[in-house]
This record gives C-alpha cells, structure tokens and sequence, in this order.
C-alpha cells in the first residue's frame, strides 16, 4: 500500500532506472527523462507513489529509464492501461510517456477518448514529428512536404494538431514544452502534476538522427513561450487560436486550462470510500449475495 | 404425476413485445417450481423480421428446447405461414383472429382464435394481443389465474397501477373464454414445486465473476456478450465493481490488464469480432505474467457474421491469440451453471499461474434463459490469490518481479509497495524486468525466460481435472462434445437408449493445457466414436487429433446458426451406425 506519509525529501537522481537510456547522443527524450526526474523530486513524491506507463517507440522505453513502478505496454496503448491501472488504485500517481507515432497515430483513438474521460493522469508526449526506432518514416505531426523513406517525394497528409485536438476532445491541461528550454518544461511537468484531470504536455524533443527538418535550430529560431505574450488560458477560444499558429512562431507553454470538470474518478461512486479498489477486500458479503438471488426469483 | 414436459413457442416480428410474453412464462414457471429452457431464435434487428421464443417447461431438469412444439402462440401472420407446418396432433395453436388467418392445420391440432378487438376494447394497446395470448396459455396448460395475475403484477410494477389494472382485466376475460371454449392441453402443468430462480448464462457468468472478487469489467458493447455488461453495471455500485464501457476492445482489453497489474481481478467480455482485437493485449497479459479473464461469446463467423446465431466456430482463434508461443489457460464450460461454478476456480488460476484466461462461451449458453435452483447459487467461492505481495517484506530493494523459480511463478508484488519498485514489459526481459530485446539480448536469458513461463504449465494441468467417460463404460458408441453441446448430447443419450441404443458421453471442458494422455487412453478405449460439433471444419476434431493422435470414426456439424435438437443427434448416429455417411449435417426445419 502506498505509503503516503514518506518525510523525507528525494533528489532527482534517486529516479534513475536501473539501466541508462539507449537513445542516440542529442536525442531531446534526454532532456524529458531529467526533466521529470527533477519535477518529481520538487514535488516530493517517491519512486513507490507513481506507475510511469508507456507504449512502444524510442521515447517509450522511458519507463526503464526511470525508477518508478512501470508499465512498457503495447504499440499505441499506453492510455487506456494507465487508465485501467488508475481506476484499480487512484492513489498513485500515473505518469504516461510515449511518442507522437505511439500516441496520435496508432494511439488515436484512445487520445480522444481519454482527454473526454478526464482521470487525473498527466500523458506526456515526446513528439519529434518522425518515427525514429522504425528508422525514418512520417508520423502524424509531421509537415507536408516532408520526405522520409516512406515519403520519397514528400507528404501530403496534414498533420495532426494535438494541442486543438485535445482541447476539443475534453482533456482539461494543455500544454506544449520544447526540450530547448529546459526551465520552462520541469515548470510545465510540475504544473501538470498537480493539474486535477487529464493533462497533456506535448513536447517538443527533436529526433537529431532522422528529422532532419524539426531540428534544434529550427524551434529555436520559432518557439514563443505563451508566458511571454497575453494569453488567457481559461479561454478554450483563445487556447485554440495559438494552438493553430504554426510558422515563423509556434508557441510553447500552457494553452488551456480548466477546473470546472470533476475528474473521472471523483464521479465515480464505487471509488467514494474504501480505498483504492486493487487493495480491497474479495468476495461478497451474505446481504449482497441474497439480494442479487431474490432479483432472480 | 408423470413427466410434465411441454414447449410453447411465441413468434412474432422484433418490435412486438415478444420478451414480454417470455418474461413472464419465465417468471411464472419457475415460481411455481416448474424447470424451464428458453431458446429465442431472433435477427439482428430492432423492429420488424421474425423471432421465435421457444419456451420448454418440466417438472424435471430442463437444459435444451427439445424436438417438438406443443403450443403455438401467433403474434402475426408470418408466425402462423411459417410454423403451423410443425404442429401436430394433441397440439394447439393460439392467434389474434382479428388480424391472423390460420391456414390449414394438421389433423387433431386444436386452433384457439382470439378476438383481441372484443376482449381488450377498442382503443386497446396492439400489445394486449400478448397478454391475451398468455392468457390462454396459461389456462390450457391449466395454471391457476391468480398465478399469472401475480407475475403480470410483477413484470409491469415499474409502470402504472392502471396498466396493470388493465392487463390483468384483458387476462381474466381471455382466460375465462378459453375455459369456455378450448380443449385442455395434451399436458397439464403441475404444481407445489418449490420456488426457483431465473437467469441467463451471461447473468450466470457476471454472478460468478462478483462471487470471485472481479473489482474491474470493461467491456464494448457486442451481440451475444452484452449481457454481461448489463449485469455488472446494475449491480457495479452495490457490490463495488469498477464498470466501464470504452471506445474499443483493444482499450478493453488493456483497461482490464492495467487493472489487474494494479492488483484488481480483473474480467471483459466480448464475441469473436471483438476478440480479434483483443489478441494483441492477451499476449501481452502472457508475457508480463498479468492475470486477466476474457470471455468470448462465440457467434456465427466469420467477420460480422450473423450476430444473433450460435456456432462453435472461434476455438482456433482462442486457440491463436496472439502472436508468439506463451502459457494460456482456455476452457468451454458446457452450461450456465457450469460456467458459474468454474469461473470462481478460473480467477484462482489465473492469479495463481499469473496468464490469461480465455472462456469461450456461446449465444447458447450466455444469451438463454433458464430456471436454477436457487440452492445451487453459492457465491462465495474460495478466493487463492496465489504468491501475490501486498505489503513491504524482506525482499525490499531486491526485488525481482520475474524471478527464476522452480514452479516458474514468480511472486507478484503490486504497484504502491516501498521498495518494489519494477517495470513489467511487453518485450522480453530479465528476471529484474530489464529488457533484453535491445542491447542486452541474449540468447540464453531469452531461452531461460521462455521455459519459465512454460514452466507454469506443467502445474496448471495438473491442477485441472482429466476427462472423464460418463454413462455406460461400454457403450457400442462414445458421443464426444466441447463446450455448448453437453446437454443436448445427454438428451440425445437417452433418446437413443429408448431405441435400444447404449451411447456414452466424452465431453472436454478444459482444452489448454490439455490432458492428452488421459483423452488418448479414453478415446482408444471406446468402441466408435463420433464428434458432435457446431462448426463447418470440425474445429475441436482436428485440435483433439493434433493433441493425442487419434482419429474418431464419425461427425456430427451443424453450421447453419441455430444449435443441435436432441433430435437432430439422434438420427444422425442412428445414420452413421448404421452405415451411412461419417460426417451428418443434420437439417434444421425451424425457419428464423
């Protein structure tokens, strides 16, 4: 049982894993497992309190990388097992990681559906805009025009665009680091922590290996922090018109942002008292059982 | 009293209330203590084509529809057009005369027309045709009318005084014109029995599962599994079940494995289509050594299908799922109360050998309703969660979530534990949890990882029970069956023993990990055999083969979408005994 009441205080590197991560040298995922190695030691929790849960992809072996209870699941479906794993024991602090491929692309579906669902779970997206462990081919935020091995003469699909598609579909925290301003994403890892609701922190962590158009240099020469600038982020409007910006400008930052939604969990009766389901008691006591039996007579 | 066995179908079009009628022929046999089996042959629609609930009652078990009807209840035209063919002497025939024609009966059927018009009143609800027709059944059959005032009072509690009020009017006046006017039916019903209960296999299996201590069903709604969800959900609060309907089964299926590595028993349900895209994630469930329960409601195949017909059709696709090679425990239970007394004992497998389990029911059995014995409905089964941690122990900060063990169980330690910290993974990996699908990999730890997992194996077949040959031990001819058809065969045994006939019964439950030393000695023991099975390929014949070598002498397959009648058995191997062809498809005459 999580034991909530740890006094003292862990440094981020007590949340190193057990192995070091096989990214390339440069690769921005570095960034965003330091990143949240540091939010998690502000924020006081310890390895026991939280479940990272990931997909498959480069970004998606960050479990291993990072010493909490983990789960390295399947292609694209990362989310609904954290949700699985969040509703059986809603005391833990589930942490989702993976990439854009694993979470816009085959990941879709459950990106919308688990925005509107709404559990208190941060999902933290490693976008880099290419598939990079399946060496180089389009994902679904890339631009048109980019080639890639399976895009000789170039894309043509537009690309998703999950800070407006989350907004939409419900989630109730979005934001947008940039693994190039390294202050401004623990902030952002933080702040999504402790958001009450489904929060999304896409990132952008460039691929130096095989996107070789998303580059440092090109976010750089782009990123706008909303900070910087007037912006409201209780306005779903104005959060979906800088969400739309894509150009010489493109803004990092938190775009939206709502409490007026009660979490899944919070409108879940079964979850009111008892503790997390995962540590209850088996098996049904003789009142409940002769009930269910006479609705049967 | 001798045996009081009677079937009354009722057909009409989807739309016109047939589960009303049903409901409370249910209601009222087995208040009275009377056995009853419904089968209801239905279409994929809501309102409009033809369903036909075929209702068998009995003062004794009752588990199949059996091979005749006795009472034809006629909710429109189509009904009598496509049914008064079937009934024969002694038999009786209700319908609305006001909108139903009755054709031409055979000699010695009894026509029971109905003026609704007259008995209900003019501005009368189209649905008063069917307490009309209840009506009158009831009081051929010779129940008393206060019992079927109590049941009309019970299934329309939820709505006005005055419905009931008029529905019970609508009953006393049609049952004291049929008192008035019909024959008796060629059976009278007995009474004095003792109260039973009324459930569905779905019902049976979602009762099991909360027995067992499932704190988490997900599930997406699908044709014949939903009622599954629909039990869970109106019991969720009371008996503290998380119960969620998602976007897709693959989100089922992972929903209920990120569930169970949370710690919860966890279960979801579906039919073959949605199975299809749980495979991927029972693999995973086997290589992160999460316990998990799935339950395949099969339906007739392949693709869409027909959603509302039956078939033993989807046990290689169990057999299947998933890509690569990994423990799993499949079985078939072959009824609902069998599926409800084994489901408990399936949770305790799963936790104890840390796998999947898959359950492959049918429409069969999880869409009928049928009595149960109340008595027979204990749902406090003994609970072993196996090696599972739940608290902090001497192996904090040493942990390994796979250690190597000679039992190939590793202890399962739950997420929340100071010191346990681990990452279970899709991909192979160490006994720490470490992958070794990259850098590390290694063809020795891979090979070490796999005959620990398959080492559970051995284990779990020996805690599953060996088949058995029940009846006769020698038999000139040994009936074998999987899953749904138990019944029928049993029924089809004594059929044959009343032709002079000594037939036994070989029916597996368990089909992995399998017994194949046991069924090979069993099935070389017999004199003939012959496979009874309700797909195309002999599914379960060909896996049988693969498993002990042997060969059967005949088939009995039925793929058109409804099951086997007793009868339809029978003949065939009465066919094949006598020299006919060794594979009988038999013929279905009723037309849904």
């Amino acid at each position: 049982m999580s034991d909530t009441n740890v006094e003292f205080s862990l440094k981020p590197k007590d949340f190193k894993g057990k192995v070091d991560p096989d990214w390339c040298p440069g690769c921005g995922d570095f960034g965003v497992l330091s990143g949240l190695q540091r939010a998690v030691a502000e924020l006081g929790l310890h390895p026991h309190q939280i479940l990272t849960i990931s997909g498959i992809g480069c970004s998606s072996n960050f479990p291993g990388f990072f010493n909490s209870y983990g789960m390295h699941t399947l292609h694209g479906r990362s989310l609904p097992h954290a949700s699985g794993a969040k509703l059986a024991n809603h005391e833990m602090n589930v942490i989702v990681t993976g990439g854009d491929g694993d979470g816009y692309g085959i990941g879709g579906n459950h990106f919308t559906h688990t925005s509107r669902r709404n559990l208190n779970i941060l999902y933290i997206v490693m976008d880099n805009q290419i598939y990079g462990l399946t060496t180089g081919q389009i994902s679904p935020t890339s631009e048109v025009g980019m080639k890639t091995k399976s895009t000789p003469f170039g894309s043509v699909e537009l690309p998703i665009n999950p800070i407006a598609s989350a907004i939409t579909a419900g989630a109730t925290w979005v934001a947008r680091g940039y693994t190039g301003n390294m202050k401004q994403l623990t902030r952002l890892m933080i702040e999504g922590m402790q958001h009450n609701g489904f929060a999304l922190l896409d990132i952008f962590s460039p691929c130096v290996t095989f996107n070789k158009v998303n580059t440092y240099q090109f976010f750089k020469q782009r990123v706008q922090p909303l900070e910087d600038i007037e912006h409201d982020s209780s306005d779903w409007k104005q959060a979906i018109e800088k969400a739309m910006v894509w150009g010489d400008v493109i803004h990092t930052g938190l775009f939206f942002e709502t409490n007026a939604r009660l979490t899944l969990e919070e409108q879940e009766p079964v979850l009111d008292e008892g503790g997390p389901l995962a540590y209850r008691e088996l098996g049904l006591s003789k009142e409940e059982t002769e009930r269910v039996v006479s609705r049967m007579m | 009293m001798g045996k009081f066995d009677y079937v009354i179908s009722i057909g009409g079009a989807a739309g016109q209330g047939i589960a009303t009628p049903g409901n409370i022929l249910a209601r009222l046999f087995a208040r009275q203590g009377i056995h009853m089996y419904a089968y209801n042959a239905y279409q994929s629609i809501i309102r409009g084509g033809h369903s036909f609930l075929t209702v068998r009652c009995s003062n004794e078990q009752v588990r199949t529809h059996g091979d005749v009807i006795d009472l034809l209840i006629c909710l429109n035209q189509d009904t009598m057009d496509r049914h008064l063919e079937h009934m024969r002497d002694g038999t009786a025939v209700i319908y609305n005369s006001n909108t139903i024609n009755p054709g031409e009966p055979a000699d010695g059927v009894q026509l029971c027309p109905m003026d609704v018009k007259e008995l209900a009143g003019k501005g009368a609800n189209k649905l008063m045709q069917n307490t009309v027709a209840i009506a009158v059944a009831c009081q051929l059959i010779g129940v008393e009318f206060s019992a079927l005032e109590d049941v009309i009072d019970f299934q329309f509690s939820g709505k006005s005084e005055e419905l009931v009020a008029e529905n019970v009017r609508i009953a006393k006046g049609a049952y004291d014109h049929s008192a008035a006017t019909f024959q008796p039916a060629s059976q009278q019903m007995p009474t004095g029995g003792e109260a039973l209960a009324v459930w569905t296999g779905n019902q049976a299996f979602a009762m099991a599962a909360a027995g067992a201590g499932v704190k988490f069903y997900c599930a997406y709604p699908m044709s014949p599994s939903t009622g599954i969800l629909h039990w869970m959900a109106a019991n969720a609060r009371e008996l503290g079940i998380m119960v969620r309907q998602v976007e897709d089964e693959i989100s089922v299926i992972c929903m209920t494995i990120g569930a169970a590595h949370a710690g919860c028993r966890s279960m979801c349900a579906t039919s073959g289509g949605g199975f299809a895209l749980m495979t991927e994630g029972i693999g995973e469930a086997g290589m992160m050594e999460i316990p998990i329960v799935v339950v395949d409601v099969q339906r007739a195949g392949p693709s869409t299908g027909v959603p509302t017909k039956t078939e033993q059709g989807d046990l290689w696709q169990a057999l299947g799922a998933s890509q690569g090679d990994f423990p799993k425990l499949i079985l078939a239970p072959s009824s609902p109360l069998d599926g409800f007394q084994t489901i408990p004992d399936v949770f305790n497998l799963t936790d104890k050998y840390q796998l999947p389990a898959i359950i492959l029911s049918d429409l069969l059995i999880s869409d009928e309703t049928s009595t149960i014995d109340p008595k027979l409905l204990d749902m406090h089964p003994i609970i072993d969660r196996g090696e599972l941690i739940t608290e902090a122990g001497e192996e904090a900060g040493s942990y390994e979530r796979y250690k190597f063990t000679e039992s190939g169980i590793s202890p399962r330690a739950l997420p929340g534990i100071p010191g346990y910290e681990h990452v279970v993974a899709s991909d192979e990996h160490m006994p720490s949890g470490i992958l070794i699908s990259d850098e590390f990999t290694h063809p020795h730890k891979r090979r070490a990882m796999m005959e620990k997992r398959q080492q559970k194996m051995t284990g779990l077949l020996a805690e599953l029970p060996p088949p058995v040959i029940m009846g006769a031990p020698d038999a000139e001819v040994t009936l074998v069956g999987w899953g749904s058809t138990a019944d029928v065969i049993q029924e089809s045994i004594e059929q044959l023993a009343a032709e002079g006939v000594v037939a036994n019964h070989l029916h597996f439950k368990w089909m992995v990990p399998f017994h194949s030393d046991e069924a090979t000695e069993l099935l070389s023991s017999c004199k003939r055999t012959i496979i009874i099975e309700n797909n195309y390929t002999g599914l379960f014949h060909r896996y049988l083969r693969g498993e002990t070598g042997f060969t059967v002498d005949g088939h009995i397959r039925k793929y058109d979408g409804e099951p086997f009648k007793p009868k339809h058995i029978t003949a065939a191997v009465q066919d094949q005994l006598a020299g006919g062809d060794a594979i009988s498809v038999p013929y279905e005459e009723i037309i849904v």
